[in-house]
């Protein structure tokens, strides 16, 4: 009963925080007025903010910029021993650095270090938090272009992309997480620049307790749906999450921006409803996955958990069953990634609910930006399809979708299974790695080695963490997938959005199939589901549903 | 054509060098240390810097984190105990406070079913218990490695126990056991739980 309490109270917040939050963004991304303190910004940078791109030139921005952070990311990490507050940790490894710099820079946030070990508070302050917010930004910043594909007629600009970042950042991202950062440290989060307290126990024994300026970070991880914690066992562990009022709060958080999102379509089309549906369709997604996980987990199957006699193994007493379940859903459905229990020790149909949470392309509500952009494009493949059955050209949102806006959305979706699927074949053809990386073996095995290219594909970044990673084969070849999930498809969302914005509107007529009802939701529901099965049934059957029904 | 781009691609990237310097100064040391100096304000900076629980003006531990306490005669052991911890050497306690993480054995793995068996048997042992009695999360590993909080179930189990090792009567450690329960934030949030530290720590000052 409490549980589904709880699930109502993250609703209830998401709902009061909707309407303000999607205007608002609504609004940063449509002004025209830069503040002051944004004017000498770009006066120093030497950006000219009137000046708008056409898309390839907006493109060459994202990529540019992108580059420019791994390099840095990579530097930084690698000349570790000579900066400040490192206590001793030393340069990380090559391949190593190169991972983690693809991950923070891609949204992803998969980690193959373990925070606490490994890095020391400069890196994790310059280096992560850093693009934890600015790799945010740059998803909401293609999700905003995108939309003015939709909005603008007979143009070949599509905005700003450094204006648009930089908004994001400053106007968005930074005051909300400012305020929730005192909230959380309020409620027992840690902030230290300390490396951790030596302390002797009640029984004698002495040990160090690490410490961390987490709650900077904590809430931009999960704000920007990135999902890196500074502690290896990320939000399991009690300074990132330290009781219930954290946990809500940061659920909320994940969840907060790729909901509003939908609203701030609405808004800047001009018509809400067509937000509205979209975020229907996300809400059943997102229930129909939280139902499967809470149930099997509520449910203990699997014979370890059985003789335990809950399926606790990986979980906080904390949070329990209901807490554990709606986070992995949570942070699955988004490009979060954050873990408040561990996905490995959940149950072959818990553990699957998230993998398939992320197969749909993560859309339930998906990635901050990526998810709005990830079911537009699914929107345009669900309109074409329909087109088909009744041998018209396809519309949407006021423009023709022909065979270049159609080609460009089938590239973007099928980015993400190519190297998932890729990957994870390729990896099962590597006995002498699997060897070494696996901790579970036969059907959990494999979905180890899946759940790791879903994730990196999908640019998530849980992990089902047994799989142990940190070889050079599944460090390049991880980075690689990461790399291909996020800039193939923000590459060709951005040439169709080029290419809508050129179009004149076409005018409503009484044969325009309306995107705002429930018939084009359940088409759209059942777009995202065809999609995800045709593709991915058989690896699926492998493994989470072998193991369920073992 | 293959020059231009080149062209413009080296050119977005200098501007993104510059914006990523500009942000990285500003996200990265600002935002940060803002947040480390609003911290320091009473109240918020014990919490900032770990929520350290003093003994006699000695630090113990953090009310937050579970460390396992060793009993030095365990046939006479007066503590209560937290959950397993994947890092930890036996099959029960206690882990290495300087790291975290769970054991991400899958609910199917033998050796995690090797490890339950195990975890049952020694606590059923310890507390003189059928090992039927003994609840799910005292023989399961935390996901953080680090569980501060045990279920109030745990806790009764051992109840027993720790009256007989350290002279209180049952009904007093039952009172102790209560008085650091925690409910459900708001009533609904998360799960009713016990916090070790401070349970032990209660019970050595009145002993």
């Amino acid at each position: 009963m409490a549980g589904f309490a709880q699930l109502g109270l993250l609703l209830l917040a998401l709902a009061v925080a909707y309407r303000p939050l999607g205007d608002y963004l609504a609004r940063v991304y449509r002004g025209e007025k830069n503040n002051r303190f944004e004017r000498r910004l770009y006066r120093l940078l030497r950006i000219d903010p009137d000046s708008e791109q056409r898309w390839t030139t907006y493109a060459a921005g994202v990529l540019g910029f992108s580059f420019v952070s791994v390099v840095f990311l990579y530097l930084l990490q690698r000349l570790q021993s000579l900066l400040p507050l490192d206590f001793g940790r030393g340069a990380v490894s090559p391949s190593m650095a190169f991972n983690t710099a693809v991950s923070f820079v891609t949204n992803t946030n998969w980690q193959s270090y373990s925070g606490e070990e490994v890095l020391g508070h400069t890196v994790q302050m310059v280096g992560l938090t850093v693009q934890n917010f600015v790799s945010a930004a740059v998803g909401m910043a293609v999700a905003i272009a995108f939309i003015r594909g939709f909005v603008r007629r007979s143009t070949n600009r599509l905005g700003n992309f450094w204006v648009d970042l930089v908004r994001g950042v400053l106007r968005i991202l930074l005051p909300i997480s400012f305020g929730f950062a005192i909230v959380l440290v309020a409620f027992g989060v840690v902030q230290s620049l300390a490396r951790g307290v030596d302390v002797v126990g009640l029984d004698g024994a002495k040990s160090t307790i690490a410490l961390a300026p987490t709650a900077s970070q904590e809430v931009i991880k999960e704000l920007g749906t990135n999902g890196g914690g500074i502690f290896n066992a990320n939000s399991s562990h009690p300074f990132e999450n330290p009781n219930g009022w954290t946990n809500l709060i940061e659920n909320f958080l994940l969840l907060l921006i790729p909901v509003s999102l939908t609203r701030t379509l609405g808004v800047l089309v001009g018509n809400k409803k067509q937000g509205y549906v979209l975020l229907g369709v996300m809400g059943v997604l997102w229930a129909g996955m939280l139902t499967v996980t809470w149930w099997a987990e509520a449910h203990t199957s699997g014979p370890a958990a059985a003789l335990a006699g809950a399926n606790m193994e990986g979980k906080e007493v904390r949070f329990g069953i209901p807490a554990s379940a709606l986070w992995a859903i949570s942070t699955t459905g988004t490009s979060t990634g954050a873990v408040n229990s561990m996905h490995d020790s959940f149950s072959g149909l818990g553990g699957g609910g998230a993998l398939l949470s992320m197969l749909f392309g993560e859309v339930s509500p998906g990635g901050v930006g990526a998810g709005i952009y990830g079911i537009l494009v699914m929107a345009i493949i669900a309109m074409f399809l329909a087109g088909l059955m009744v041998g018209r050209t396809p519309e949407y949102l006021g423009k023709k979708l022909g065979t270049r806006e159609v080609s460009c959305a089938a590239i973007a979706i099928l980015a993400m299974p190519t190297v998932v699927l890729l990957g994870t074949g390729a990896a099962l053809l590597m006995p002498g790695e699997l060897g070494k990386a696996l901790t579970n073996h036969g059907a959990h095995g494999l979905s180890e080695v899946l759940y790791a290219y879903t994730s990196a594909g999908n640019n998530n970044g849980s992990a089902f963490a047994g799989l142990t990673v940190t070889s050079d084969w599944f460090q390049a070849t991880l980075g690689i997938a990461m790399l291909f999930g996020r800039f193939v498809p923000i590459l060709a969302v951005l040439c169709l959005a080029g290419s809508l914005a050129r179009q004149r509107k076409v005018p409503e007529t009484a044969g325009t199939l309306p995107t705002t009802g429930p018939l084009f939701a359940s088409m759209l529901t059942g777009t995202v589901a065809l999609v995800a099965a045709l593709t991915f049934i058989p690896a699926l059957a492998l493994g989470p549903i072998a193991e369920a029904l073992a | 054509m293959t020059s231009q781009v080149i062209r413009t691609f080296l050119t977005q990237s200098a501007a993104g060098l510059r914006v990523l310097l500009v942000l990285t100064v500003l996200t990265g040391l600002v935002y940060p240390l803002a947040v480390w100096g609003v911290s320091r304000l009473p109240g918020l900076d014990t919490k900032a810097e770990g929520s350290v629980v003093q003994r006699n003006g000695h630090p113990v531990g953090s009310a937050q984190i579970g460390v396992d306490p060793v009993a030095k005669d365990p046939a006479n052991d007066p503590w209560f105990h937290n959950r397993p911890a994947a890092s930890a050497e036996g099959p029960l306690g206690p882990a290495d406070p300087s790291v975290s993480g769970g054991s991400n054995a899958g609910a199917s793995s033998p050796e995690q079913i090797a490890a339950v068996r195990a975890r049952k048997a020694a606590i059923a042992k310890r507390e003189g218990v059928v090992p039927a009695r003994v609840p799910a999360d005292a023989v399961t590993a935390s996901g953080s490695g680090l569980d501060p909080d045990i279920s109030p179930a745990y806790a009764e189990l051992q109840v027993p126990r720790v009256a007989r090792a350290t002279g209180l009567s049952p009904h007093r450690v039952r009172e102790l056991v209560a008085e650091h329960t925690t409910g459900r934030a708001l009533g609904v949030l998360g799960e009713p739980a016990v916090n070790v530290l401070e349970l032990n720590l209660a019970m050595r000052s009145i002993m």
